[in-house]
């Protein structure tokens, strides 16, 4: 016998395991973040100085970075949408679009936003503020990628589990979907805090 | 994916098994190594505080070329003591080891929910803990800075922290992917008929549990990494400006805070006590049910007070930091949460104590280890109460009294727990039985060693010895009156290792020709007695699925007598 | 697999979220730049952000019609992440003999 629900949700709860297991996980992710952002707030208040966040961080860059991952949000739920459709075709062009978004966020966050910093000796040792940016936004790329890596392996070798078990791959892109929201959620929180604040 | 009908690989069958069983199995052999290399760091410890001028006996030469402990080596010992005990010892055992493999059984599954991700959490344990052994080896030496770590000494002490903070990072995603599993597999994989209060005590308590792990860790995961950073980075997370060491200002950016550490950390290490303490009260539910063939007293009781002592468990926090310059306005918040969830406690406490009121006891080995439990747990419980009041706190805390106060409550307490548990699921494990007459000498001298290592703590502590002195408090004058108890304690603790040599024959010995017993050896009504072979089927555990159709201590409930058994199998039809 | 109108509706709505998000990105952006102090800027601020967040979590993840299961987990998760930080900011806030001070001012010990 082997481990029930993992397609068919169980009738009483109506979810499927894999469902409450990414929930969990992403509860554990805002407990994480959660702490990073009260952190944030209590080194400021009890720092004699803090730059204003549009001084030292690229407002428009960073704005553009929000409207990339907002975008790569809708065309990860698309994908998911187009399997829903049976159309594998119209999936992996939205799977592949959310993965070029967020290499676009990536290589734009380290081209333009760390590597001047870095040249220009604003770097975490220097004063907390920069020391809580690189954490943040840093702790956030990683995140990011991780999230590539498994949306990467799910357009590629992934896709395989379509052609013989197309229910359960759908369910894989659902919960892959969910851990990339959530990510763009943490983004939209900390582009207003780290950058307008 | 159907049954192997082939024979899997050795490293596939043992190694990397994604059997809960053998991870199970992985975790408690893993953990119990681990259990007593931090009894054994302890011991070298307590031979310093009794005999400072004399070499320790078989170790020494490792430690100095005297022979002796040296101030830093004590300070080493302690922080590893504490971090090998709770991190590596007693959580992996209790939930990793119990946990994953009874939960299953229990709730009549074929598995835990993720297979492989269970797997996952236990290399990733298993690389934790080589990470926190690897600072034995730096070159400076091992993480001195106590398992509590507080900034400033943590981020600017030259010995082993930063391995230490890395094995914390790998030890928070095992637990991470652990508590995801437990949750799920309780939710989903209950069997036909088992509805939430027909689970068996010991599934709620690793069901909160799992909470605790999953929502109090991640915190401590951000603190780990800021203060990685400020080890090898240069921040300031928790560096204030304008610090001195060493009688200059410490060359950093400053404006940080040693206090952002500790809420960090005690964030999680608050509900890091329950999670010693839930799985203990569950494994001594199961016993005492057993054992005195009757149902526990108050079971939904127990269970909402459970559930609330895990909510109450992360707003207790502070009581960790009455002495951080609190307000009183805070301080009076956290002793009354820390005084209100004293009641739960007490309720389960109390409860179980009452489920033995008119019951047919058998005093087999894990029952006695149970039984123990019960005191025990109870002066631990009462001796918190007077930490939690912030004002007798402002005596008491970093003394003695402290560190009896939380044995109490983890030695003979959880670990008196895990050892009934190992008396009891060991015939569920290996098919054979422990020996009993060796089973009660391990209980009974390590009951009496027990009380003689910690109760004078609490003395010590009442006469105001600090904790974490290397010389036991000889340079202080408050503390001559009570020197003399550390000699005793020693002694103690050499008797209380003693007696665990019978265990560890007796866990040999049963391997190698225990009696052999059938598959519900104890006559216990919970599904992994019941329902299952011992040891049961790998990977499916059950030759069939069980329906369940009643409660979980169904026991003497029937009447009994006419030669019928005194107790109904949760899967098992009949009128009850 | 559901019918095809159902997931057809479902995509419009995506794509009337992401207007929606749009929108209040450049209202993120352009609350900024109003003249308030900071806590009345931080209050705005975060009302936006929220407001986004829970389009992205209702309709995007779904969250407005999933299981109360779910729900159930996230109010405790959320429970407990609001006492992380009010308590904290309570305990440093109530501190004996420190005050927490605006930036720009000098400030005493800390």
């Amino acid at each position: 016998m082997e481990v029930p629900y993992t397609v068919k949700p169980r009738p009483d709860t109506g979810l499927y395991n894999a469902k409450i297991g990414v929930w969990l996980f992403l509860a554990s992710e805002v407990m994480l973040f959660g702490a990073l952002f009260s952190s944030y707030i209590l080194l400021r208040m009890g720092a004699s100085t803090w730059y204003v966040g549009s001084e030292k961080l690229s407002v428009p860059i960073g704005t553009f970075n929000t409207m990339v991952l907002i975008v790569s949000s809708v065309t990860v739920v698309m994908s998911w949408a187009a399997l829903r459709m049976n159309d594998l075709k119209k999936y992996k062009m939205y799977m592949g679009l959310t993965i070029l978004l967020g290499l676009v966020f990536l290589l734009v966050k380290v081209l333009f936003e760390y590597i001047p910093k870095i040249e220009h000796h604003d770097v975490p040792s220097t004063h907390n503020f920069y020391a809580i940016y690189f954490v943040l936004t840093g702790l956030h790329a990683i995140h990011v990628i991780g999230g590539l890596v498994l949306n990467a392996y799910l357009w590629g070798p992934g896709a395989k589990m379509w052609e013989t078990e197309p229910e359960r791959f759908t369910n894989r892109i659902e919960v892959a979907g969910l851990y990339w929201h959530f990510v763009d959620i943490v983004w939209i929180f900390l582009f207003p805090t780290i950058y307008l604040l | 994916m159907t049954n192997h009908h082939h024979e899997e690989p050795f490293w596939r069958k043992y190694i990397f098994s994604v059997d809960h069983k053998v991870i199970g199995i992985q975790y408690a052999v893993t953990a119990l190594v681990f259990l007593l290399f931090g009894f054994c760091l302890m011991l070298i410890m307590r031979w310093n505080l009794a005999y400072p001028e004399e070499a320790v006996p078989i170790v020494g030469k490792l430690l100095s070329e005297e022979g002796m402990l040296t101030p830093d080596g004590y300070n080493s010992f302690g922080a590893m003591h504490g971090t090998i005990m709770v991190f590596l010892g007693v959580v992996p055992l209790a939930v990793g080891g119990f946990g994953n493999y009874v939960l299953p059984l229990q709730v009549g599954a074929p598995d835990m929910a993720f297979p492989k991700i269970n797997m996952a959490s236990y290399w990733s344990f298993f690389v934790g803990g080589v990470c926190m052994l690897a600072s034995f080896f730096m070159p400076q030496g091992t993480a001195s800075s106590g398992w509590t770590m507080y900034a400033p000494l943590s981020v600017i002490a030259t010995t082993g922290e930063t391995m230490w903070l890395i094995g914390m990072v790998f030890l928070i995603t095992s637990s991470l992917l652990g508590s995801v599993n437990f949750i799920v597999t309780v939710i989903q994989l209950r069997a036909n008929g088992l509805t939430w209060m027909r689970l068996p005590f010991f599934v709620w308590t690793q069901f909160v549990t799992a909470f605790l792990l999953l929502l109090a860790f991640p915190p401590l995961e951000a603190a780990a990494f800021f203060q990685l950073m400020d080890r090898i980075a240069g921040t300031s997370f928790f560096l204030p400006s304008g610090l001195y060491v060493g009688g200059e200002v410490l060359n950093v950016a400053g404006g940080g805070t040693p206090l952002l550490w500790q809420h960090l950390f005690w964030f999680l290490a608050h509900p890091e006590v329950y999670v010693l303490i839930l799985p203990a009260m569950g494994i001594v539910a199961e016993v005492l049910a057993n054992n005195s063939r009757k149902p526990l007293w108050g079971y939904r009781s127990m269970v909402y007070s459970i559930i609330f002592l895990g909510f109450m468990s992360f707003v207790v926090w502070a009581h960790h930091m009455f002495l951080t310059g609190m307000g009183t306005t805070m301080a009076a918040f956290f002793q009354t949460t820390t005084m209100i969830i004293s009641i739960p406690s007490v309720i389960i406490l109390s409860a179980l104590f009452i489920s033995l009121w008119g019951g047919s006891i058998r005093f087999t080995t894990p029952m006695l280890f149970a039984l123990g439990f019960l005191p025990m747990f109870g002066i631990g419980g009462l001796t918190g109460l007077p930490l939690g009041l912030a004002s007798a706190d402002i005596h008491l805390h970093d003394t003695y009294y402290v560190i009896g106060h939380f044995h109490y409550v983890v030695a003979p307490g959880t670990i008196f727990a895990l050892f009934a548990g190992i008396y009891y699921w060991f015939p569920k494990v290996t098919g054979k039985r422990m020996n009993e007459v060796l089973g009660k000498t391990h209980f009974f001298g390590s009951f009496i060693c027990m009380n003689g290592v910690f109760m004078p703590m609490f003395i010590q502590g009442l006469a105001g010895v600090s904790r974490r002195l290397y010389d036991g408090g000889t340079t202080y004058l408050h503390a001559q009156p009570v020197l003399q108890w550390n000699e005793f304690m020693t002694m103690a603790a050499l008797g209380l290792a003693f007696f665990q040599i019978f265990f560890i024959v007796n866990l040999i010995l049963s391997l190698a020709k225990g009696e052999k017993v059938s598959s519900n050896v104890w006559d216990a009504t919970t599904l992994e007695w019941a329902a299952a072979p011992s040891p049961p089927l790998p990977h499916v555990n059950f030759e069939k699925v069980p329906d369940v159709y009643h409660g979980p201590y169904e026991y003497s409930t029937n009447g009994g007598g006419n030669g019928q058994p005194d107790f109904i199998p949760q899967n098992e039809e009949s009128k009850g | 697999m559901d019918s095809t109108p159902d997931i057809k509706k479902e995509i419009n709505l995506y794509i009337k979220v992401f207007g929606t998000l749009a929108v209040l990105t450049v209202l993120t952006v352009a609350a900024a730049y109003l003249d308030v102090g900071i806590g009345l800027a931080v209050i705005i601020a975060m009302i936006i952000a929220t407001t986004k967040g829970s389009l992205v979590a209702s309709f995007f993840m779904h969250l407005a019609h999933e299981k109360k299961l779910i729900y159930l987990m996230l109010v405790i998760t959320l429970v407990f992440l609001l006492s992380l930080f009010f308590i904290t900011f309570g305990t440093i806030g109530d501190q004996v003999g420190v005050e927490i001070v605006p930036e720009g001012v000098s400030s005493g010990v800390h």
